[in-house]
């Protein structure tokens, strides 16, 4: 935001300050919530913090306003490697043509029980 | 229901708005449970008629994926102007905070607008997904180039007034949102099932609210009416423009944006206000309103659109009072922002020196 830059960039020079962009220092963070024990946490969405500690305090107050957790996560979402949708079928290829890896591959003959 | 993979059985609402919240949810996870079909499109492939085929199978568009530019760009568009809806929707509201008439509606008028604060907060993140930046959306409002719901250009008057916002504007914006739930772009389709769970404790203590001052003294009753006055043309126009001079619709429902026409809605709104007006006694202010048997819906009267796109340019009784708010909001809360990177800068120069 240009206000902000002004801001910022009144600033520089001065001994002992450091440039403040708020963009810079408010990285996106990824929420994980784990909703009941039991369960493993689930992704809800995002959000902007300046730091860890702060990215938690609001990813209570953002997605957990109806007890919808018992623990959170926030990842800065920089620290995320992905997979790249674009080589989705060379990626996962290796797993296409392993179909013995399920359990319904299997024939299981008649009168065997507990398998 | 955010990190759950099924809806408790004690959270069922025996059907409803909300039931078709829980119907979208589950319509969400069954699509995901056939999307293995569809891998990635081959390298050769024709990227629009993949692009079309996903949408054809009702599965969802997620941001990584390649869409059109002109889907991206309609996606951006709706989904800030209604972050912006959220964020200027808490000022009409935040007006009554101070002056609600007991600490319990005080308690739960503050939750909401809370509340409100989280729908803007879980839309601008749906939109940052598409390629643009917090600080372009925010920009962008505040400099006038985007917009927000024209409804809250329109004055809290009286306490009733935040009754009526939580059963007229919270209502049509969750006939507008429930099939929003549905929209073909998974991360907005997420948000939305999160937004209208929440917007119907809005609806519901709206009509709370109204029900107490209507079955009040006499004046309370008229002042309950007098909101209702007020507010029910400028909620019908909420739904937008008619059907013939709406210009994103078509495209909007080709790609499964948008599901219902603009009419269809407003008529959806309009069959289910008149009951709950009979349960509260208040009448609504339109005397061609009638039930016609043939079409199995309510007639009623039009609101007056002029005013609609007066109000859309920045012609309301207080567009400028609801962005001069915002602006100063902004510049006043810069020190808090600043602060809160100093601090964060300075952590991470000790650290730093710790590691060094």
């Amino acid at each position: 935001m240009s206000e902000r830059t002004e801001r910022g960039e009144g600033r520089e020079g001065m001994p002992g300050q450091h440039r403040v962009s708020t963009e810079q220092h408010t990285p996106l963070w990824e929420v994980f919530v784990r909703a009941r024990r039991g369960l493993s946490h689930t992704h809800v969405g995002s959000l902007h913090a300046p730091d860890a500690e702060l990215a938690l305090r609001n990813a209570r107050d953002v997605y957990t306003r109806r007890q919808e957790g018992v623990s959170i996560w926030v990842v800065p979402a920089a620290a995320i490697t992905a997979s790249s949708p674009d080589e989705k079928d060379a990626f996962f290829d290796p797993a296409a043509d392993k179909v013995y890896r399920h359990p319904t591959f299997y024939e299981v003959p008649e009168g065997a029980g507990h398998l | 229901m955010y990190g759950n993979d099924f809806p408790a059985p004690d959270d069922a609402s025996g059907g409803g708005l909300l039931g078709e919240v829980e119907a979208a949810e589950a319509a969400l996870r069954e699509a995901a449970a056939r999307a293995r079909r569809f891998g990635a499109p081959t390298p050769d492939a024709d990227l629009d008629a993949y692009f079309a085929d996903v949408i054809e199978a009702d599965q969802k568009i997620e941001p990584r994926d390649w869409m059109p530019e002109a889907y991206r760009r309609t996606l951006i568009r709706q989904i800030a102007q209604h972050a912006h809806s959220e964020i200027i929707g808490m000022q009409p509201e935040g007006n009554w905070i101070s002056r609600a008439p007991s600490l319990k509606r005080k308690a739960i008028l503050l939750a909401k607008v809370q509340d409100e604060a989280g729908h803007g907060l879980y839309l601008y993140a749906a939109a940052e997904t598409l390629g643009i930046s917090r600080d372009e959306l925010v920009d962008l409002l505040l400099s006038g180039r985007q917009k927000y719901s024209s409804i809250f250009n329109y004055p809290t008057l009286t306490w009733a007034d935040v009754g009526v916002i939580g059963w007229l504007v919270d209502g049509a914006a969750i006939v507008n949102q429930v099939p929003l739930c549905r929209c073909s772009y998974g991360p907005y389709a997420r948000a939305m099932i999160r937004v209208c769970k929440e917007e119907s404790f809005h609806q519901r203590q709206g009509y709370e609210i109204l029900h107490v001052l209507a079955h009040g003294t006499a004046e309370q009753k008229a002042m309950a009416q007098d909101a209702v006055d007020r507010w029910w043309y400028p909620s019908l126009a909420m739904f937008g423009p008619p059907d013939g001079d709406s210009t994103h619709s078509a495209q909007s429902m080709a790609w499964k944006i948008k599901r219902f026409s603009n009419d269809e809605l407003r008529q959806r709104f309009v069959d289910m206000c008149v009951q709950q007006a009979e349960v509260l006694g208040l009448t609504l202010p339109d005397e061609d309103l009638r039930w016609n048997d043939e079409r199995g819906a309510y007639d009623y009267t039009q609101p007056d659109y002029d005013e609609l796109m007066q109000v859309i340019k920045g012609n309301g009784p207080c567009n400028r009072q609801r962005m001069e708010h915002r602006r100063r909001a902004h510049t006043d809360g810069a020190w808090v922002r600043e602060a809160a990177a100093a601090y964060a800068a300075k952590r991470e120069q000790q650290k730093e020196k710790v590691a060094a």
